[in-house]
This record gives C-alpha cells, structure tokens and sequence, in this order.
C-alpha cells in the first residue's frame, strides 16, 4: 500500500513510520492521521510485525494539526469530525509503539507523543500544548492525557498558557523515557524496538492492555486484570519456552504461541 | 570574497570559507546599541546558513574590542522607570551567546584592545581566543552595581576556577592578555599588530579542517563542564559514532594510507 503522508518500511519486526509532511513541519492533517491509523491497523493484523516506531525524521516530529483544514468546520463540521476516530484507532495499536522524537512536538504532536508507549527524545525536541492561543484546547485526549502523565501542576501550565517545555524538563515530568543526542534518537528508538521484538509478544501485549489500564481503574480493578493475564500466559507455549530456556541457561525462541 | 556594505555598526566578510565579523563602533570602542545588536544577529544568522562557511573570526576595529553595553542607551533620570535589563539579555546578549556556542565550526575570537563588561564575556564565550599583548579583560560590571553577564558567571569559573572568578567579578580589575593566558582564560597573548592576523589565518586554516569533527568536538568539550565522566563517555561514544560516518572521516584515513594530503570537504 502506498501513502501520501508517511512513509512504512519494515525491518526485522520493526515497523518504521515516519511523518512525512516536511513543507508543514509534519502537522498532523486528516490524510496523514487515517494513513497512521491505517498502517497501525494492518500491523495490528501482521505477526511478522512485532512493534512500531514513529518518527517525524531528524528535524521536526509534527507542529500540531492542519489549522487550515480546523478553519473550515464549523461546529457541526467538528462534530462529524472523523479524527476522533482515527486517534482511538492509534490508541487501539495492540502492540508496542515507540516515538522518536526530534525538535517540535506541538499540539497534536505532543498528544501523538502521548500515544505512544515509549518516547526517546532528542536533546533539541520541544513539547506543548500551544491550542489556547487559537480559542481552542488540546482535542485528541491532550487534557486527559497529560495530567494523568506529568501530573496538574505541569499539565495547567502546558494548556492554560501554551508555553513549550524542553526534553530534560518532558523527562523530569515523565512524559518521556530517555533523552538522547538528536542524531541518536531514530537509532535508540530502533534498538529498543528491536529489543522488545525478541520478547514473547503475547506477553507483550498482555503487559501494555495491562499498564494502560492503570490510567482507567481503581487499583484493585487493575490488579485482577494484571491477575487475569498472568494467568492467560501459564497457557503459552512462549511461558515455557521461555522459563524452560533460563533453566537450561540457553536463549529462548520464542514463537508468539 | 563577499562584502555586506549594508552593515553600519560592524563589518562582515566571507573570504576562504572563514567569516569576519569586526565590531565597528571604534568611537564608542565598539559598545553595543540596539542597533549594533541587529546587525551582529543578522551577520551570524548569514554564518549559520552559508555552507561555504566553516569558521569564524569576530573582532573590532579601532582601541578596543568591546565595551558592553552603550550606557547611553540607558536611561537612569532619577524618577524614570527603572531599565529592564534582564529583557535586554533576553533579547540580545544571551541569544548572541548561545549561537557562537551553539555554531557548528570554530569560532575565534581576536581581542585587539580593551574588552570590557559584555565585551570581555562575548570574547571568552568564543572557542579559541587571541589577545593583543595590550588588550586588557574587564568584568567591569561590579563597578556600577551589575553582575558580569553574558555567561561571565559561567565561563569565568570554568575558565580560571571560582577564586580568581570570584575575585576578578567582585573586584573588576584588568586583566593583561598575559595573565589571561597565564589564567588559562584565553588561547594565547600575541602582539598587537600580529592579533588579527594570527586569527585570521587560524581560522582559515581550520576552514580547511573537518568541520564536523571540529563542530562535535566542540559539543563535547562544552558538555563536559556540566556531564560526569560516565555521562561524557556515554557522549563520547555517541558522537564518536557521528564522526565515524563522515566524509572526512574516510578522506582523512585513506589519506593518512596513501601518503597524501587530505581534502576535507567538512562534510
């Protein structure tokens, strides 16, 4: 499959996105998130896919969304917006997604960031939520993620007065896992997807529904849901393989089983 | 050789791959006005996009080198509103600051006379600095009730330690370009007539260098003054990889195996 806005390459397991709007510093239109949404559906679907990265390459990750294309719905239009969609369908991507992140992370770009289940960042990446400036608020879980994330005190700064926070603050707010030299940051995203791709990924999956339901439950909810998929995973072939392998001090193979 | 006759306040030219951009307020030895500032940003926006070039020299004409900050800027009428000096460090010195630390090629500093307050600051935030035997170093702002900026207060202690910074920030005495050199504050005290010569022709031949390996050394260097060593071999390993893949990289080991001189692109 071909597509307008991102490129897809895959590569031992790894599924590699990379925005690919550079004359609008990868804003995140309509086009580009439904092809987003649509290649995390596919490798949803394909077991020789066991993680993606996305990336908006060396310079920019995404300056936010098409404002251009927002000016031209009106409240009606908003409504029937199909990009809620869209978003819920990155959201549902059942296995790993690691972000890569150089320069601006803005807007929808900061709520794309927050999508994904680990982001390695460049020294130079810059985060914000800048929406209140055009009479709006972040729209594609901006508000709701972000303070689960950094926590209220970061996340009212953030929407209420738009100003940007660099990686080594994102990091110190856990809105990021690791801050790297910006040349690095494609190739360290890569090698822990790389990693993660040798991993059982049944268990895999089962570990990320889990901490993701953290954001959702109570505590005791969430421990019977870790408790239910613990459980789940006796079944796999990957579990004994996997606890079969350390006793016999020799690599596991494992087969998604 | 180009020439931008559209400056007032400084000269720029850009001769075999090396920029110059000479402060030239000689009458009020080259203090900055609002005006001296626009100029100084647009000529290092120029260095910063021109690929042609791979250092750069900044020095002035006249006695001095620099004095800061034009106090006739400043409005201090007992009953006016006090000067908002932070915005001005906002909008001008530190953005100055942080682009020559942030270029990616060396930038040499000649200080041809008395480099005073912001002056001597902006020369020491430079990566290899020539004094003339004459020029004299002055944190002068402790004597009108300020505080050295310009990253004076950073650059200073990782310069000559925190005794003499100290000393030298709270007393506002005059450094000889020799006891800058002997300090370790600067490269090298020449002779006067030699001082921008010897910059000049150091940049030009570093424009011939590997740029990007000069660009990461510097990176690297700068990183140190905040890293521990464990973070600084991390760095070393990460930017060492970053080398690894340039041109001149390979141009200068297939020259080192031919025998020959290497051509480095700065690429």
């Amino acid at each position: 499959m071909t597509y307008q806005t991102i490129t897809a390459q895959s590569l031992e397991g790894v599924l590699t996105i990379t925005l690919n709007r550079p004359e609008a510093y990868n804003a995140l239109n309509t086009l580009l998130l439904s092809e987003v949404a649509d290649v995390l559906d596919q490798a949803d679907q394909d077991e020789s896919i066991r993680v993606a990265v996305i990336t908006g390459g060396p310079k920019v990750f995404a300056a936010g969304a098409d404002i251009k294309e927002m000016a031209a719905l009106d409240a009606v239009g908003v409504m029937n917006d199909a990009r809620p969609k869209h978003w819920k369908r990155i959201y549902q991507f059942s296995k790993p997604l690691i972000g890569a992140v150089n320069g601006y992370a803005l807007g929808g770009g900061c709520e794309l960031v927050m999508h994904c289940d680990i982001v390695i960042a460049g020294d130079n990446a810059l985060f914000g939520q800048p929406e209140i400036n055009l009479g709006i608020i972040p729209g594609a879980g901006g508000t709701q993620r972000l303070i689960r994330t950094v926590g209220k005190p970061l996340a009212m700064k953030m929407v209420l007065s738009g100003e940007m926070i660099d990686a080594k603050t994102a990091l110190q707010a856990n809105l990021i896992a690791e801050v790297v030299i910006p040349e690095k940051t494609i190739e360290r995203a890569h090698q822990l997807a790389k990693t993660i791709a040798k991993k059982p990924p049944i268990a895999v999956r089962l570990a990320k529904e889990a901490l993701l339901k953290a954001f959702e439950t109570d505590l005791e909810s969430g421990l019977n849901i870790e408790r239910k998929s613990f459980t789940l995973l006796a079944a796999t072939e990957d579990r004994q393989e996997g606890i079969a392998a350390f006793m016999e001090k020799r690599k596991p193979e494992f087969k998604g089983r | 050789m180009s020439f931008n006759t559209t400056y007032k306040n400084i000269e720029f030219v850009i001769e075999d791959g090396t920029a110059i951009l000479t402060f030239n307020r000689p009458d009020s030895l080259n203090s900055f006005n609002a005006e001296m500032h626009a100029e100084v940003r647009e000529a290092l926006k120029e260095v910063k996009k021109n690929p042609e070039v791979r250092a750069l020299v900044i020095t002035g004409n006249g006695r001095g080198f620099c004095a800061g900050q034009d106090l006739s800027d400043r409005n201090v009428a007992p009953g006016a509103e006090a000067p908002n000096l932070g915005e001005s460090i906002e909008k001008n010195y530190n953005p100055m600051i942080r682009t020559i630390r942030a270029l990616e090629m060396p930038v040499i500093c000649a200080v041809n006379g008395v480099a005073a307050g912001a002056g001597a600051n902006i020369a020491l935030a430079c990566d290899i600095v020539f004094a003339a035997k004459s020029a004299k170093f002055i944190q002068a702002f402790c004597k009108i009730g300020l505080i050295p900026d310009s990253g004076g207060t950073w650059t200073l202690p990782h310069t000559v330690g925190q005794a003499r910074a100290m000393a030298l920030s709270m007393l506002g005495d005059r450094v000889t370009a020799e006891d800058a050199e002997k300090m370790g504050m600067i490269w090298k005290a020449v002779d006067d007539e030699a001082v921008k010569e010897t910059a000049i022709a150091t940049a030009k031949e570093l424009a011939t260098q590997p740029t990007k390996g000069l660009a990461l050394i510097k990176r690297a260097i700068q990183a140190s003054a905040t890293n521990t060593l464990d973070e600084q071999l991390d760095l070393e390993r990460d930017l060492q990889t970053i080398a690894g893949r340039t041109e001149d990289y390979r141009e200068g080991v297939a020259a080192f195996m031919e025998k020959r001189q290497p051509s480095f692109k700065g690429q």
